[in-house]
């Protein structure tokens, strides 16, 4: 956990996930989460500063997680939002695609979905896009 | 003479209220023309908004006899408004609301002065807010309605008892209408609850999915918000949307109707597109004029004390039938807000370490591991590590100097609080008073000890 403007703002901070399973094993992914000044009455904005080949996760780091947004609920908090993303990267989704290309190739060939995300996290191109390295 | 009865006449069914003497009238009430004429002359409303409810108050309160008003607004008029925001013409199209509001206003009730300003309402030092009798709330934001709330609430002060002061109560009477509903309360700060003691009561705004938006639209809305949430970024990398932009806007709509031919979805309209992405609620004139009047009449109840007030939450449900309901909602009693907090004193020797391990032995916390937090300060957290690294060096420092040496002053503490053997983690307001410091409110406090 980072705090890029001070100890004396707690609505603005960064939230750095390792995941320790799964096809991001050993990734680093920095995400910079906004509290609103109504929190917990809305969702905290979460954005993924880390380009990832992801299904879930889009180029420009939108994030579709469920309880960010249609499924938020005030009693909801930051910790289960970063619970959530850690389940992102532990149980990539291809059903609800955010990144279309990744969730078909998940979907139709989990093993090739394999090789991209490690040559992504590695630092290269999948397709025509470039994935700075993150481990 | 001619000019008395026509004052007579303008005041006549008022009068009825405050001339004569009732049953239901709050305790001070003394009926008679002094009270009638102490009230256009001393009582000073605000009224924040000068949309659909705004422009109701303002009328309303200057035909109730209020004669000192102001009015804030941050918004121009937009042609949309014209249909329920009566106050303004065609001609009035990109002018400041709270300007016209209150130059029609003053045209049409003579005697009546409204102070128009127009800003946020954050722009305004809070002791302007101070000099008001009451504050009328014609909003649509829960943002907007905290912030007045807390402005509010952060004049309150209590005794050594935990009652409020009557001299710092600040009255506030709250309207909000959606389509054919609506709500009307009165908050009186430390007496009924207070806007962040019921903020659950409102619903959570509906969000689409973002995969939805990007995978499966449905409805010419989620074409809109995936023009506006997903595309915008894309194009302009870095720069933020400005929904007061109509370049913005009109670039966004111009991107969701592409959208909505692709997937064959029919109903994206400029009009829409202004809807889904401003988060606008459809109005009904009707609904903000009822509204208004219960509002209104509150006002004139709370400053004049001729009747009982709302106890404390009336709803209005005109979609099937008609409903009304009054509801009575309790305080939290806890509420960081609008709550008297745990009064502690305190020598000004005491560091912050000290004061640490007291809230841990205090009988009415018993609150270990706590971090402290005053104003916009943290003084010391406990985590995560980079923060309590950041504070740690004022552990050893006089709680009385990090505060500024103010006598006396809130501060917020989390931490564990052990109930019953159970662990919770908890967020408390504390009144700290420092001990042999500014003689006079000391005296205050030792009357009440």
């Amino acid at each position: 956990m980072a705090f890029p403007n001070g100890k004396d703002d707690l609505m603005n901070f960064e939230v750095t996930i390792r995941p320790d399973e799964g096809y991001y094993l050993g990734g680093t992914f920095v995400f910079s989460v906004q509290i609103s000044p109504i929190y917990p009455h809305e969702a905290p904005k979460v954005k993924c500063k880390t380009k990832v080949y992801h299904p879930n996760i889009d180029l420009e780091g939108n994030v579709c997680l469920n309880i960010l947004r249609e499924d938020w609920k005030p009693v909801l908090n930051v910790n289960t939002v970063i619970y959530g993303l850690f389940h992102l990267f532990t149980e990539p989704n291809h059903e609800d695609p955010l990144n279309q290309d990744a969730a078909a190739v998940l979907r139709d060939n989990p093993k090739l979905f394999e090789s991209y995300v490690r040559r992504a996290m590695a630092g290269g191109y999948v397709g025509q896009t470039f994935f700075p390295r993150c481990i | 003479m001619a000019d008395s009865t026509v004052q007579q006449s303008r005041s006549r069914d008022l009068d009825k209220l405050l001339l004569r003497p009732g049953n239901l009238v709050a305790p001070t009430f003394e009926p008679g023309v002094q009270l009638r004429d102490d009230l256009q002359e001393y009582a000073r409303i605000l009224v924040i908004g000068a949309g659909g409810l705004g422009c109701e108050l303002l009328k309303d309160l200057a035909l109730s006899g209020f004669k000192n008003l102001e009015v804030i607004d941050m918004d121009r008029i937009e042609v949309t408004n014209l249909n329920r925001q009566f106050l303004f013409r065609l001609e009035d199209v990109g002018k400041p609301k709270a300007e016209v509001a209150a130059k029609r206003v003053m045209e049409r009730v003579s005697g009546v002065n409204i102070v128009p300003h127009f800003c946020r309402i954050e722009d305004k030092d809070i002791d302007f807010y101070k000099d008001f009798s009451i504050i009328a709330l014609g909003l649509d934001s829960v943002e907007a309605r905290s912030y007045i709330n807390a402005v509010a609430c952060g004049f309150l002060e209590y005794d050594s008892d935990d009652n409020p002061i009557e001299e710092t109560v600040k009255p506030m009477v709250d309207g909000g209408t959606e389509g054919f509903k609506g709500h009307a309360r009165v908050i009186m700060p430390g007496s009924t609850p207070c806007f962040e003691c019921t903020i659950w009561l409102f619903p959570p705004q509906v969000k689409f999915p973002l995969c939805t938006l990007a995978e499966t639209p449905r409805t010419a809305a989620h074409c809109i918000e995936y023009a506006h949430l997903i595309k915008w970024d894309e194009v302009h990398s870095g720069k933020t949307f400005d929904p007061d932009d109509p370049e913005h806007m009109k670039w966004v709509y111009t991107e969701a109707v592409k959208r909505a031919e692709l997937f064959g979805i029919q109903g994206v309209t400029y009009s829409l597109t202004q809807g889904v992405v401003k988060n606008i609620i459809p109005a009904i004139a009707s609904t903000n004029a009822i509204i208004s009047a219960a509002c209104t009449l509150e006002t004139l109840k709370l400053a004049s004390g001729c009747s009982k007030t709302l106890g404390n939450y009336l709803t209005y449900n005109g979609v099937e039938g008609l409903h009304i309901k009054v509801t009575e909602f309790v305080r939290d009693k806890d509420c960081l807000v609008c709550g008297p907090g745990v009064l502690i004193e305190l020598d000004t020797s005491v560091t912050l370490q000290r004061f640490i391990d007291m809230l841990e032995e205090h009988p009415k916390l018993l609150l270990s591991k706590a971090s402290v937090r005053h104003q916009a300060t943290n003084l010391y957290m406990q985590s995560p590590p980079v923060l309590e690294e950041m504070t740690r060096s004022n552990l050893s420092l006089p709680l009385f100097e990090l505060m500024g040496k103010v006598p006396k002053d809130i501060v917020h503490v989390t931490g564990t609080a052990n109930k019953d053997d159970k662990k919770t983690s908890c967020l408390r307001k504390l009144r700290l008073v420092f001990k042999g410091v500014d003689a006079v409110t000391d005296m205050d406090m030792a009357v009440g000890a």
